[in-house]
């Protein structure tokens, strides 16, 4: 049993001992349960994929003459104004304005706000263009202007979710090509996508969300911050293996660190076919090792968790919670599944290569002494589950 | 009896007037065998030619003279389609939408994505696929 408190202070000495959730397996393979837990302090876990519940709040300072922005776009990005006079949130996954969309379908989505928080972070310069009213204390009615993310009083990365535990497998029944978050789809089963870092992602390494909670610092492309709430449609009152991984969407983290400090490489802006704009962001998150249990459960591999298979050309958009069938990680990795009898060939949207990279990243900050852990100051649910949002022909 | 060799072509027709009919004479007077990806070649627009060329070293270096003597613009480096190593993010959305494999992951264990080039026909799948527009192409 170690202490928070204990494991910090190996951290700020530089004697950590400190694994990624990639090698954690065979070292415990290799040391046993007991031995592992006492010398292992910390394990790393990382994802790297699309994030559309993710975007930022931004604070431009006031011009001269000042202006109450009512209505703003950042390189023809429209951004919500609803708040104080010069801060406005960025959602990653606005369109450009003048985007036909999926007028003639299926668009192309080239550009958009995870492509304006891409450029941010990467330090471009940005157009904004905002109206207003005008106020007696806010006169100026128009602004239009140039700036970098050096000239913000504050650019703060808010994501209402990310880090989904677990995810779909996305297939297509139909006889036509289908355009999905999950990329394309190919008639008839021709190809499946999934989306996850499998045995290396943070919550599936701490299913019962033992040590990830409110307060929990993490690496967010390359930033230190937290976890600030649980995530939204987080649900871990989920269907779970006997070992406890969850085999559905199950549990999500809302979280929060400054944009001035991320890596442009690891802050990325999607765009995908048919579908829309979003961002991909690389996330870490460090996995104290207090006890057996926890380091039991951050050994999990690809073999055991499972993910469920789904039409999305109509389950999934009907919403009739059929599940043609669960895979695993390990054969989904390997880049085909077979699914009544039909070999399917597998592609993903989750970057492994990245997950790992950030992983090994993280691990290298903690054992420098540079990344300290900290303990959550509310754990997240375990029995909440997803609701569904009712259409009524009358007030409640 | 010289070796046979294939040659990967991108020619580039500024405002060509498409009066001579180049892959005809790639066959007939060169021997050459040939093998096109994609063409764009309209009267009084600027156009493209995309292709593989087999044969001798010295009957391909003779069509070479001939295209050029064409007023057509070469491009040996074979690039119609790139792929940006930097913009990669090696996630594996486009491995199963390449029909010949140019895209590929090469390690199972860090799941890294490269880019065969000599292995492209061009189909542009990937351009259509990739969501961080890691590929592009010339044209």
């Amino acid at each position: 049993m170690k202490t928070y408190e204990q494991i910090n202070d190996r951290i700020a000495s530089g004697k950590a001992v400190v694994l990624t959730a990639d090698e954690i397996m065979d070292y415990v393979d290799r040391k046993g349960l007991e031995a592992a837990a006492k010398e292992v302090d910390v394990v790393t876990t990382a994802t790297f994929g699309p994030m559309c519940s993710s975007g930022c709040f931004i604070n431009f300072g006031h011009s001269k003459p000042k202006i109450r922005m009512s209505e703003a776009w950042i390189e023809d990005v429209l951004v919500y104004t609803g708040i104080a006079a010069v801060d406005i949130y960025l959602g990653a996954t606005q369109l450009r304005h003048g985007d036909p969309a999926n007028m003639y379908p299926p668009g192309e989505f080239r550009y958009g706000g995870g492509h304006v928080i891409e450029d941010l972070v990467a330090g471009k310069s940005l157009q904004l263009f905002a109206l207003s009213y005008g106020t007696d204390d806010y006169p100026r009615r128009e602004i239009r202007t140039y700036f970098t993310i050096d000239d913000l009083n504050q650019a703060i990365m808010v994501n209402p979710r990310n880090c989904y535990q677990n995810y779909n497998v996305a297939v297509n029944d139909s006889d036509r090509t289908i355009y999905t978050y999950l990329g394309v789809l190919d008639p008839r089963r021709g190809n499946a996508t999934y989306c996850s870092a499998g045995q290396l992602s943070p919550l599936l390494n701490d299913p019962f969300y033992e040590t990830i909670g409110i307060g929990t610092r993490v690496w967010l492309a390359g930033a230190h911050g937290h976890v600030y709430a649980e995530g939204t449609q987080h649900a871990g009152a989920c269907e779970r293996t006997p070992d406890g991984v969850p085999t559905e969407g199950a549990g999500t983290l809302a979280l929060t660190a400054d944009m001035k400090k991320m890596r442009p490489e690891f802050v990325r802006g999607v765009s995908l076919r048919g579908y829309g704009v979003s961002l991909a962001l690389g996330v870490g998150v460090p996995i104290p090792i207090l006890n057996e249990q926890i380091l039991r459960h951050a050994c999990v591999r690809d073999r055991d968790i499972l993910a469920p298979v789904i039409d999305y050309s109509s389950d999934y958009p009907q919403k009739t919670g059929r599940v043609i069938c669960h895979v695993s990680y390990e054969q989904l990795r390997t880049g085909e599944i077979r699914i009544e009898g039909k070999k399917i060939a597998v592609g993903s949207l989750s970057s492994y290569h990245k997950a790992l990279e950030i992983a090994n990243l993280l691990a290298d900050e903690i054992r420098r002494g540079e990344f300290l852990l900290s303990a959550p100051i509310q754990k997240l649910p375990k029995d909440t589950a997803m609701k569904s949002l009712v259409i009524r022909k009358k007030p409640v | 009896m010289s070796q046979t060799l294939t040659k990967k072509l991108v020619l580039f027709f500024p405002r060509y007037d498409c009066e001579k009919p180049i892959i005809y004479h790639l066959v007939k007077d060169h021997n050459l065998i040939v093998n096109v990806y994609r063409a764009k070649v309209t009267p009084e627009e600027e156009g493209y030619l995309v292709l593989d060329v087999r044969g001798t070293e010295p009957d391909i270096e003779k069509a070479m003279e001939f295209i050029k003597s064409c007023d057509v613009t070469v491009n040996n480096n074979g690039k119609g389609v790139t792929w940006d190593e930097h913009r990669c993010t090696h996630c594996g959305q486009c491995v199963t939408h390449c029909p010949t494999d140019a895209l590929h992951i090469v390690d199972a264990g860090t799941r890294r994505v490269e880019f065969d080039e000599a292995e492209c026909i061009e189909c542009l799948n990937c351009i259509r696929v990739c969501p961080f527009n890691a590929c592009a192409s010339a044209f």
